[in-house]
C-alpha cells in the first residue's frame, strides 16, 4: 500500500493540471470508443458498458485522491480505472481475457482490480460495492489513518436496500466516505424521475450526511467538489455525497436498442461535452492551441492503438489455471 | 482441560483471538450491552470497548459488507448474524463478494472474514427463523463452512477461523448452546477444517452428521446397542467444506451401510452430496442404498407436534438403520 502524498492543498487547477485532465478525457473516450470496435470483432465478450459521456467524472474526482485512498465503483468502471492511472494495455488485455490484464483475465470490463493502485473493484451487483466502502472507511478509523475511501456509483444503486445500508452505516460512525453518485439520468433503462422519490442528493441529506448537487460534465467542478469532501473526512467529519449530474451518450451495454430515449436528447448533452468545454475554456485562456489539442488526440490514439497490440499479443490465461485462487494459502505463521 | 458450555467455549475462542491480534474486531446486532442473542459475547464489550465490539443497526447486509471492506483493508473481523435466517438478506455479500473476491482478481486480495450464525429449529419459532442452511452455504466455492457439535471442537474451530485468510461461515446449533463439554485450554489448540472425528467405532453402520444432528447420531447408536445389538460408527463432519469424505468412506469400507443425518430439507440437501459422494467412492462395498435422515420438504410449522414431526429424530435414524439390514 503506498503512504501517504499530502500535497492536495498544493494542487491548484493549473495549466498543467487542466491539461492532465483533457489528456485523460480523450484518453478514456478513445479508449471506450475502441471497446466498442473491439466488442463487434469478437475480442471482447460478455457485457460491455461504455463511460462514453461521463468521463469529467472520473477525471474530476479521481484526481482529487491521494496515492493511498481507496476507490471502489461499479461495473461501468474502466474511466475510472483508467482515471487512476492503472495501464492502458492492461485494462485492454483484460477485456480481451488475457494473462497480462488486471485480474489475469479472470474478471472482466466489469470486475477490473488493481490492488497496488487502491482500486479496489468495479462490482456488478447494483450498490453490492457500497457496504464494503463503509467498511473501508471503518478500517481507516479503526487504524486512525486519514486515508478516504471514493465509493462510485449510479443513480440506479439509490433504489437499492444496500445504498441506505451503507449511508446510514457511515454516517452514524462517522466514517471518511466520499459517497460520489454519476447520474446519468438512468437506470438501464427506466428514468432516475420514475425511480425515486426524490431527488438523490436530498435522500442522502436525509441521513445528516453534507450533500450536493455538481455539474458532472464539468470537470473542474467536479475536481473542486471532490476535493472539498476529502478535506471534510479527513478532518473526522465523517461522510460526504456528492451527486454529479452526467450523461451515457452510447447504451446501457452494447446490447441496448435504446428505444427510451432521443437522439434529440442524446445530441443536447452532447452540446455540454465536458471535453469540449474544457478544450474551448483552456483555449480562451491561452491554455492550449490546436496543435497543443491535436498532439494530446494524437497521443491517446496510439497509446490506444498500443493497447490493442498488447492485449492481442497477450496469451490466454492456461486451463491449469483453472482451480488457482478458489481460496488463498494459509501462510506458515498462521 | 475443563468442563463448559458451547456458549462459553465460543466466547473464550473469540476473547482469545482477540487478546492475539489486535486487528481482530467484532460487530454485529446487540453483542454489546446486550451480551448477544445467544449470549455469546457477554462482556467482551467491557473487556475491549465499543471499538473492538461494536453494535450495529439492524442492516444484516451493510454489516457483512462492511466486514468485507474492512477485511480487504487488512483487518480480521467477525461479523455476528444474529440467527442464519436472517443471513439471507446478506446473500449478495456472502456471495457475490466475500466468497469470490480472491478469485475474481486473481489473488490480489483476499478476505479474512468470520461470520458467525445460529442455526437450526426446534423452539416453536416457525418458518422464517427455523432454517438448517449449512448446505446451501457449502454449496458456494470460495467460502468454509463449520459447523461444530461439541464445545471443545467449537473453540478449536473458531479459533482456527480467526486465522484464516479466507472467509469462514461458522454455524452454531441454537439447540447446542447450553451443551457441555471438556474444551483445551492451551490458547494454541486449533481443530483443522476438513478432518471428521469418528466419535465411536462400530462394524454394522456408519452415521454421518453435523452440528446437531451428530447428537441425533449418537443417540441412535445408543439404541442400536441396547435394543438391536448392532455397533453403529459415528461419524461428525465438523466441517461441511472443507469435507473429508476419507473418514466416511474409510468407515463405509468396514460397515458397508451409512445412513448420512441432517436438520436441512431433505430435497437438495448436503446429505445428498454425501451420499452421492459414497456411491461414486465405495460402491463396490456398498451392501444397501445410502439413507438419508433429514426434515421434511416443508416450511417449518409453527405447531409443536408439527414441527417435531418435520424434523428427523434419533428414531428416524433407527428406523433407517432397521430397514436397511
Amino acid at each position: 500500500m503506498g503512504q501517504g502524498i499530502p500535497e492536495i492543498a498544493g494542487k491548484s487547477l493549473n495549466g498543467d493540471l487542466q491539461q492532465q485532465f483533457l489528456y485523460e478525457m480523450l484518453l478514456i473516450r478513445r479508449f471506450e470508443e475502441k471497446c466498442a470496435e473491439m466488442y463487434s470483432l469478437g475480442k471482447i465478450r460478455g457485457f460491455l458498458h461504455l463511460y462514453t459521456g461521463e468521463e469529467a467524472c472520473a477525471v474530476g474526482a479521481i484526481n482529487a485522491l491521494r496515492d493511498d485512498d481507496k476507490i471502489v465503483t461499479h461495473y461501468r468502471d474502466h474511466g475510472h480505472a483508467l482515471a487512476r492511472g492503472i495501464d492502458a494495455n492492461r485494462i485492454m488485455a483484460e477485456l480481451f481475457a488475457r494473462v497480462d490484464g488486471t485480474n489475469k483475465g479472470r474478471g472482466g470490463s466489469m470486475h477490473i482490480f488493481d490492488v497496488d493502485s487502491n482500486f479496489l473493484g468495479g462490482y456488478a451487483i447494483v450498490a453490492g460495492h457500497m457496504p464494503i466502502a463503509t467498511g473501508l472507511g471503518l478500517a481507516a478509523q479503526f487504524t486512525q489513518k486519514d486515508w478516504a475511501t471514493l465509493c462510485i456509483f449510479g443513480d440506479g444503486g439509490v433504489g437499492e436496500g444496500e445504498f441506505h445500508e451503507a449511508l446510514n452505516l457511515a454516517a452514524i460512525w462517522k466514517l471518511p466516505v466520499v459517497w460520489f453518485c454519476e447520474n446519468n439520468g438512468y437506470g438501464m433503462g427506466v428514468p432516475f424521475d420514475d425511480s425515486l422519490a426524490n431527488d438523490v442528493y436530498k435522500i442522502a441529506a436525509a441521513y445528516q450526511i453534507p450533500s450536493v448537487r455538481i455539474d458532472g460534465m464539468d470537470v473542474l467542478e467536479v475536481y473542486s467538489a471532490t476535493q472539498l469532501a476529502l478535506a471534510h473526512c479527513r478532518e473526522g467529519n465523517g461522510p460526504y455525497f456528492i451527486e454529479a449530474l452526467t450523461y451515457r451518450y452510447r447504451g446501457h451495454s452494447m446490447a441496448d436498442p435504446e428505444l427510451y430515449r432521443t437522439k434529440e436528447e442524446v445530441e443536447s448533452f452532447r452540446q455540454k461535452d465536458a471535453i469540449q468545454r474544457l478544450r474551448n475554456s483552456m483555449m480562451a485562456g491561452g491554455l492550449l492551441d490546436e496543435s497543443g489539442y491535436n498532439a494530446l488526440v494524437d497521443r491517446v490514439e496510439s497509446e490506444v492503438d498500443e493497447a490493442v497490440a498488447f492485449a492481442d499479443a497477450s496469451p490466454e490465461p492456461g486451463l491449469h489455471t483453472l482451480y488457482d485462487h478458489v481460496t488463498k494459502e494459509r501462510e506458515e505463521s498462521s | 482441560m475443563t468442563e463448559m458450555r458451547m456458549r462459553d467455549a465460543i466466547r473464550d475462542a473469540m476473547r482469545e483471538e482477540m487478546l492475539r491480534d489486535d486487528r481482530v474486531f467484532l460487530m454485529g446486532e446487540d453483542i454489546g450491552a446486550y451480551g448477544g442473542s445467544y449470549a455469546c459475547t457477554r462482556g467482551l464489550l467491557d473487556e475491549f470497548g465499543p471499538e473492538r465490539v461494536r453494535d450495529t443497526p439492524i442492516s444484516e447486509s451493510g454489516i457483512v459488507g462492511a466486514g468485507v471492506g474492512a477485511a480487504l483493508a487488512g483487518l480480521v473481523p467477525m461479523v455476528e448474524i444474529m440467527t442464519i435466517n436472517f443471513s439471507l438478506v446478506a446473500l449478495d455479500q456472502i456471495v457475490n463478494n466475500a466468497s469470490k473476491l480472491h478469485y475474481m482478481t486473481s489473488g490480489q486480495v483476499n478476505v479474512p472474514l468470520v461470520l458467525r450464525m445460529a442455526s437450526g429449529a426446534g423452539s416453536q419459532l416457525g418458518a422464517t427463523h427455523s432454517h438448517s442452511l449449512e448446505g446451501m452455504f457449502a454449496h458456494f466455492p470460495g467460502l468454509t463452512v463449520v459447523c461444530p457439535a461439541f464445545p471443545g471442537d467449537a473453540k478449536g474451530l473458531l479459533k482456527r477461523a480467526f486465522r484464516e485468510p479466507n472467509p469462514v461461515v461458522f454455524i452454531e446449533h441454537t439447540a447446542l448452546y447450553g451443551v457441555r463439554g471438556e474444551v483445551p485450554e492451551d490458547p494454541e489448540h486449533l481443530v483443522e477444517f476438513g478432518e471428521a472425528a469418528v466419535l465411536r467405532s462400530g462394524k454394522d453402520v456408519t452415521l454421518v452428521g453435523y452440528s446437531g444432528s451428530v447428537h441425533q447420531c449418537t443417540r441412535a447408536a445408543d439404541i442400536l446397542a441396547a435394543e438391536h445389538g448392532l455397533a453403529a460408527e459415528v461419524i461428525d463432519l465438523r466441517t461441511l467444506r472443507p469435507l473429508d469424505m476419507s473418514t466416511v468412506i474409510k468407515s463405509v469400507q468396514q460397515t458397508n451401510r451409512a445412513v448420512v443425518v441432517e436438520d436441512d430439507w431433505k430435497f437438495g440437501g448436503f446429505a445428498g452430496e454425501i451420499s452421492a459422494q459414497i456411491m461414486e467412492l465405495a460402491f463396490d462395498w456398498l451392501d444397501a442404498p445410502v439413507a438419508r435422515v433429514a426434515g421434511k420438504d416443508v416450511p417449518m410449522p409453527y405447531n409443536r407436534n408439527l414441527e417435531y414431526a418435520a424434523l428427523p429424530s434419533e428414531e428416524d435414524v433407527v428406523e433407517a438403520v432397521l430397514g436397511m439390514l
